[in-house]
């Protein structure tokens, strides 16, 4: 076990949201088992009362969960000298065999516990309550999610030993490595490119037609242009961006640009990819959510000001991303 | 975000309302920060400190072990070393520390070598020949010498040795010019009765940092009663040392930090008959649950930014300014006879959110529970102060 101060708030903090979320879950079932709006009873008046508690509680938790990924990554970073063959974040992951599913567990604790905090505002603006039940199920799948991120932590820190010896960025992200990382960092950089930048131009049109059309299928069409666009944008970085970051022809590391090195570029980029993401999935889920004329209201209310974030975000993705390209001094193919 | 503005601004009003007890939260709000963000910022710089020093240090150190325990080594080993290809300079160091019981002060004695390059000369000039030494800038203010005057001290004979100071020299860290005094090796060798031929350890330096560990592995092959220390793993040990001190500080406070989390508790729960009263005419005169809560938490918020940047402040202070003293003896782990120095300035926003998460996120925990049950209060019974 590593005593780093990163570490101690990071566990602290994924112990605090775990009691604090338990917490909200059991008060959560109470409500999906006695939720009766057409009764006026004391039982019914204090479980309404409840659900603001819990909408505090979910809201300070995501808060937690947004600081901790970045937190995570940077702490990652920082520890990363205490290893043998370590040069950055990767290094650190590669250290123990759950490195990797700690970050992609915070990445869904992101997603789903943004869609909470979203759809449950829009809820609480419904007289009627609509989602109610649907979003203290949707509780009970965010609780075991924040204790798997405990455990995984504790495991994964607690297990770290400073002596061993770790492969890093170098080796995992090298063409013909024979890792998933390598066959990703090998793909050839222009098919990639071009295949990006197509998804990335049909996604932002889609977002504009979204903002000019109040048509359910392109909702849709942009939710699962979304959930391609998500892996596209992150083998893109590995396969192309991050060669342009580097200015180096075979380095392929997703993670050396949250050093200070790269000005942390890493943070403002991925920030922009995910919260646009993100903003690109919530109209469509909205859509299938939207089954009565209240909902269907505060989520039309909502939906510009959701598409417009979308498209600012990821555009910041786009920009970050391919600067370097356009006007770095590096370039990939020869004139 | 208007309303969140107004809400933010009756928050402050209603603080400032109940000025003696919410005083009371942000003063041991604030010590407690204060206490955790000093052994932040503490263990940083000394780490920052000491990790400055070292960076420029010889690619490798190779001691003798005799029973496990360090030797002095035969100088002819650098000879063999030198024959490993991709090896540059090697050089055998004389140094050791002399405790001053005169001026109650260690003081690292080094040979005058390599390093040389690494002192900028202040005043005077390099010691010329075996009665000269030259003593780091921080030495030259503890012990008011300049140059040209006498440094009086006791050799391993036990017999009084008077040298000469021919100059003062200064570096890039103060770490390197407190205790420090250089004198010719031979000088050296003669003060510490330290028989011809051997010496404390050997620098190596290798062309190639990517080479450092095989030509460590080849020593140890060549002269298996050596210990080759590699720059990496000096700096690993002292990342784990301060990472693991500070940790270890934390730890121990984390449990003031939990008593802080009860009392913030136990002070939210305890609304009075006033504020209930508060609460009641708010929502009479049309507030819903939900805009008290928001209040109530904006109000732990002001609370807890309020401490904080009292706690980090009283920490930068304790720290920088006053040279940490509550905390020194613990964090520096060497000697506490070692000469004052000063610690330098260290804040990275990466100190900051550790510290957040350490203790704004348990006191926002601890609080929301009571926050609610005031702001569920019903409006009747509340005006009524039932």
């Amino acid at each position: 076990m590593i005593l780093h101060p990163g570490i101690l708030a990071l566990l602290l903090g994924a112990f605090v949201s775990l009691v604090l979320i338990f917490f909200a879950a059991l008060a959560g079932v109470k409500i999906i088992v006695h939720w009766d709006p057409s009764s006026s009873s004391a039982e019914q008046l204090l479980l309404e009362r409840t659900t603001y508690l819990i909408s505090t509680i979910v809201g300070l938790v995501l808060c937690f969960s947004l600081f901790s990924g970045l937190l995570f990554l940077y702490t990652t970073d920082d520890i990363h000298p205490l290893f043998i063959g370590a040069m950055c974040a990767t290094g650190t992951l590669n250290a123990h065999p759950i490195g990797w599913n700690v970050l992609l567990i915070k990445g869904i604790i992101f997603f789903l516990a943004s869609l909470w905090v979203i759809f449950n505002a829009i809820d609480q603006h419904c007289e009627d309550t609509p989602l109610v039940r649907k979003k203290y199920a949707a509780l009970l799948i965010l609780t075991p999610l924040l204790a798997m991120d405990l455990v995984l932590q504790f495991r994964f820190f607690s297990g770290l030993h400073p002596e061993r010896i770790t492969s890093c960025c170098g080796s995992l992200f090298a063409t013909g490595s024979g890792t998933a990382a390598g066959e990703l960092a090998g793909l050839p950089p222009a098919t990639t490119m071009v295949v990006f930048y197509a998804t990335a131009f049909i996604w932002l049109c889609t977002v504009l037609f979204c903002l000019g059309n109040r048509a359910g299928w392109l909702r849709l069409l942009l939710f699962l242009e979304s959930l391609l666009l998500l892996p596209l944008s992150l083998i893109s970085v590995i396969s192309f961006i991050s060669l342009y970051v580097y200015q180096m022809p075979s380095h392929h590391c997703p993670f050396d640009m949250i050093q200070k090195n790269y000005s942390f570029i890493g943070y403002p980029l991925y920030i922009g990819l995910f919260v646009g993401i993100l903003f690109g999935l919530v109209p469509g889920i909205g859509r299938v959510l939207g089954k009565t004329t209240s909902l269907k209201r505060e989520i039309e209310k909502r939906e510009r000001k959701w598409l417009l974030s979308a498209f600012v975000f990821f555009s910041l993705f786009l920009v970050l991303s391919s600067w370097p390209i356009l006007f770095g001094k590096f370039q990939l193919f020869p004139q | 975000m208007i309303r969140l503005l107004k809400i933010l601004e009756f928050a402050l009003s209603s603080l400032a309302r109940r000025k003696f007890k919410n005083f009371s939260i942000i003063v041991v709000y604030s010590f407690t920060i204060a206490v955790l963000a000093s052994v932040l910022l503490l263990t940083h710089s000394l780490k920052k400190m000491a990790m400055d020093v070292l960076v420029d240090g010889p690619d490798i150190v190779v001691q003798r072990l005799l029973g496990g325990r360090h030797e002095l080594i035969p100088t002819d080993y650098s000879g063999i070393i030198e024959k490993i290809p991709g090896v540059g300079r090697v050089q055998p160091r004389v140094w050791g520390y002399y405790y001053d019981s005169l001026n109650h002060t260690n003081y690292t004695m080094l040979g005058i070598g390599e390093e040389r390059q690494r002192f900028v000369m202040v005043d005077g000039k390099a010691p010329a020949d075996d009665d000269q030494c030259m003593i780091g800038q921080g030495v030259a203010g503890a012990q008011h010498a300049e140059t040209g005057m006498d440094l009086l001290l006791i050799d391993g004979k036990g017999i009084g040795y008077s040298c000469e100071i021919s100059g003062v020299f200064k570096a890039a860290s103060d770490l390197w010019t407190n205790d420090l005094v250089l004198f010719t090796s031979d000088a050296l060798r003669r003060f510490f009765a330290m028989p011809d031929g051997l010496a404390t350890d050997i620098t190596v330096e290798v062309f190639n940092a990517r080479e450092v560990p095989q030509v460590a592995q080849k020593i140890k092959r060549l002269l298996p009663d050596t210990r080759p220390i590699t720059i990496d793993e000096i700096l690993h040990t002292y990342e784990s040392i301060f990472n693991w001190r500070s940790g270890l500080m934390l730890t121990i406070f984390t449990s003031s930090l939990i008593a802080f989390s009860i009392l913030a508790w136990d002070k939210a729960t305890g609304i009075s008959g006033e504020e209930k009263q508060e609460i009641g005419i708010l929502k009479a005169i049309g507030w819903d649950t939900g805009d008290v809560l928001t209040l109530k938490l904006c109000e732990g918020m002001v609370i807890s930014v309020t401490a904080f940047l009292v706690g980090v402040s009283m920490a930068y202070v304790h720290v920088f300014l006053l040279d940490a003293p509550l905390f020194v003896p613990v964090l520096k782990g060497w000697s506490v006879l070692f000469p004052r120095f000063h610690l330098v300035p260290y804040i990275d926003a990466y100190q900051i959110i550790v510290l957040g998460f350490l203790t704004i996120l348990p006191y926002m925990a601890s609080t929301v529970l009571p926050s609610w049950k005031a702001a569920i209060t019903d409006p009747e019974n509340a005006m009524r102060g039932v």
